[in-house]
């Protein structure tokens, strides 16, 4: 397998006026061709910092990537200047944000925004090719085509959505970085869109690392997943390590425990207790330690060693 | 027979757009009793938001009644509005763009006590912005924090807090915990059923999460493109859906094992427009047991079993 992209020892602060927030701390993460990284975590836990600094869009002033490297096909994205970067956003590296209205214009309409990216990736296509292009990544993500000539504020959230996904894979990149990307969206399109983007990944081997807290998302897409708390990556291996290995971080039994079940009729949920710490002021020792069940006291004093068990690590003491 | 808290009757709201006129909400009907939950869900698009704004009135409908405590709100004058303003709430669906950037957490907070004039003592409104602080479960040190410093996770605890600020009876939840992984979708759900049960709330809550729905509602509502195709109470919905849509969705839904990878049935079939729908069942092009009379004919909501409604051909 092909390495794309490769970070080590990533660490992030955000600088606000208050305190220092260590959003990521010391992450390492590997992402091949061809495959799809499931970044998956609590809300707070780093992840859009993460897939920020991959695009090196970490808000200026106040976001500061404080040490490590990243490496995209083994060059250093950290030292490139802005220019150079935006060469790469869009072309090599493309980003589904979060919030869809960060991509999208008020002032044009969708149709002609999915088509300047088009024309951007395409240079050579007259203008009946890029419109046929539009129409079918519209119908891919579920739109009418014929609705292209409307504004984005005449769309609903997940409307919004699927139609900066469409400009995201009309840019064909190497690396796609999709931060929660169909949370908007009802199962059946997000099926189709999740469909779309495995064709992409089995078309041109496009990576990606898709960001979401839908573990049935993650088992139905991912290769490899990494469990984030508190800015660490706490587990990390194959999606059958994660789905059927024997050996887990606590947080990751609490995170399984989670999820609505389906068939069985009990009325609570069972979230992990507590919240997650104050990323500017992280516990000493285990990060996951105010919340776990199985806290010794060398969790409260000692950070816990990575225990490798194969294609699977672990962050935690129970493991030797 | 005791009277719903919220009732719509043949609530339209049509957009107009450059191509014609959008059919958002088309004919909708339902009651919601005191103290339950409706659930809503449907497509991406479906009209679920617009309908959630028609029934509060921060958008106006284009025909039909909401009913509140059966009077109709629709011919409510401005000062009439402003009171029932303090009964109705809502939940926003976006917690990043419905947060005033500049407004701090306690002054999002308080901004609904101020506006309807219920606190004014300082000191008292301080106490009540502490006092939602911690019922929804948001540190006190974060009183002075601004939305864009917080994870999703608190901004949806802010929304909340902001939302019960009135005490209200009904609040719409519109898609209240779909930015959020399940450990905190799970807390702000108990939150929501804990407070439901304190404060007897009723809730309109907007979903495209099937297992989220069914977790906290007494009768579900299913939408396609504007209109409701199916509506029962939730587990009877969950035992035996009828409509070819509903179906659909319940068979998609990823399944948090292995097992079942690749195994997904996609539908297929190109959406049909909500502009200037034409009459027949408006999920026809995508439906498996789709017949050429499902296109043109006239279609309603049949009771099918006591209290188990669909729309569809074949129970015409
Ligand atoms: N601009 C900022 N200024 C200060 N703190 C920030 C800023 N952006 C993010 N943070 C903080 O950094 C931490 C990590 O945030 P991040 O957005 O990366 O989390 P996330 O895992 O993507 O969460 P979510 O699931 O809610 O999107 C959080 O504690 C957040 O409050
Ligand atoms: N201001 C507007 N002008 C024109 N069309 C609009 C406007 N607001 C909504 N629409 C259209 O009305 C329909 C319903 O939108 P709505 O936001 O209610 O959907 P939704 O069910 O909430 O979807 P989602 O699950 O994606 O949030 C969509 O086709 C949308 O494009
Ligand atoms: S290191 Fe200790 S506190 Fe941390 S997860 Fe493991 S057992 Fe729990
Ligand atoms: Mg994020
Ligand atoms: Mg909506």
């Amino acid at each position: 397998m092909d390495k794309l992209l490769e970070i080590r020892d990533l660490c992030v602060e955000y600088h606000t006026d208050e305190d220092n927030v260590y959003a990521v701390n010391h992450v390492d993460l590997d992402v091949y061709k061809g495959q799809t990284l499931g970044l998956v975590g609590e809300t707070g836990a780093g992840k859009t910092t993460t897939a920020l600094s991959i695009m090196k869009l970490l808000p200026q002033k106040i976001g500061e990537i404080t040490s490590g490297d990243i490496k995209l096909n083994g060059e250093s994205v950290i030292s490139k200047s802005e220019e150079a970067m935006r060469k790469i956003r869009g072309k090599d590296i493309s980003m589904i944000f979060q919030d869809p209205m960060t991509s999208l214009n008020p002032v044009y309409t969708v149709g002609d925004q999915v088509a300047e990216v088009i024309k951007l990736h395409y240079p050579d296509y007259n203008n009946s090719q890029v419109e046929a292009r539009v129409d079918e990544l519209f119908l891919m993500v579920g739109l009418p085509p014929e609705r292209k000539t409307e504004f984005p504020h005449q769309f609903s959230g997940g409307m919004k959505q699927r139609i900066v996904i469409a400009m995201a894979l009309a840019c064909e990149p190497q690396l796609l970085l999709a931060d929660e990307p169909t949370t908007a969206l009802d199962v059946t399109i997000q099926a189709q869109v999740l469909q779309m983007m495995k064709d992409l990944k089995e078309k041109l081997n496009t990576a990606m690392i898709l960001i979401t807290h839908d573990l049935g998302v993650v088992a139905q897409t991912c290769d490899q997943v990494a469990i984030m708390y508190a800015g660490e990556i706490i587990e990390n291996g194959t999606v059958e390590d994660i789905f059927e290995g024997k050996d887990h971080h606590p947080y990751t039994i609490g995170l399984f425990g989670s999820i609505p079940d389906m068939e069985t009729k009990s009325k609570r949920l069972h979230p992990i207790d507590g919240l997650m710490p104050d990323p500017s002021n992280l516990p000493k020792g285990c990060k996951f330690n105010p919340r776990c069940p199985h806290c010794k006291d060398i969790c409260r004093e000692q950070e816990p060693p990575v225990y490798v068990n194969g294609t699977q690590t672990i962050r935690c003491h129970l493991f030797k | 027979m005791e009277m719903p808290l919220i009732e719509t009757k043949n609530l339209k709201k049509y957009f107009k757009t450059g191509r014609g006129t959008l059919h958002a909400v088309d004919d909708v009907n339902f009651q919601i009793f005191k103290g339950q939950t409706l659930g809503v869900v449907g497509e991406s698009g479906c009209g679920k938001s617009t309908l959630g704004r028609v029934m509060i009135r921060l958008l106006d409908a284009t025909e039909g009644q909401v009913l509140f405590e059966g009077k109709n709100i629709m011919d409510y004058n401005k000062h009439q509005m402003n009171e029932l303003r303090k009964e109705m709430q809502i939940i926003f669906q976006d917690p990043y763009a419905s947060l005033n950037p500049r407004m701090s957490v306690s002054e999002i907070i308080a901004e609904p006590l101020k506006v309807c004039k219920v606190i004014t003592n300082k000191k008292e409104l301080e106490e009540r912005v502490f006092d939602l602080m911690k019922t929804v479960g948001l540190a006190e040190r974060l009183v002075n924090a601004y939305p864009h410093e917080l994870d999703g996770g608190r901004r949806q605890r802010i929304g909340v807090a902001r939302a019960l600020a009135l005490n209200p009876k009904f609040i719409v939840c519109d898609e209240p915990v779909s930015a959020l992984d399940v450990s905190i979708q799970a807390q702000i759900l108990n939150l929501m059923m804990d407070l439901q049960e304190q404060f007897g709330l009723t809730y309109m809550f907007i979903t495209h999460d099937l297992s989220v729905v069914k977790h906290i509602s007494t009768e579900i509502a299913v939408m396609y493109l504007g209109q409701c195709v199916e509506k029962a109470p939730a587990d009877e919905l969950f035992a035996n859906p009828i409509h070819s849509y509903t179906k659909a969705l319940l068979s998609a839904i990823p399944i948090p094992s292995l097992k079942y990878r690749n195994m997904q049935n996609i539908l297929s079939g190109e959406v049909t427009s909500p502009i200037d729908p034409k009459p027949g069942c408006r999920f026809a092009a995508r439906c498996p047991n789709a017949k050429p009379e499902c296109t043109g004919c006239n279609l309603e909501l049949k009771e099918v079993s006591p209290n188990h409604f669909v729309s569809c051909i074949k129970y015409m």
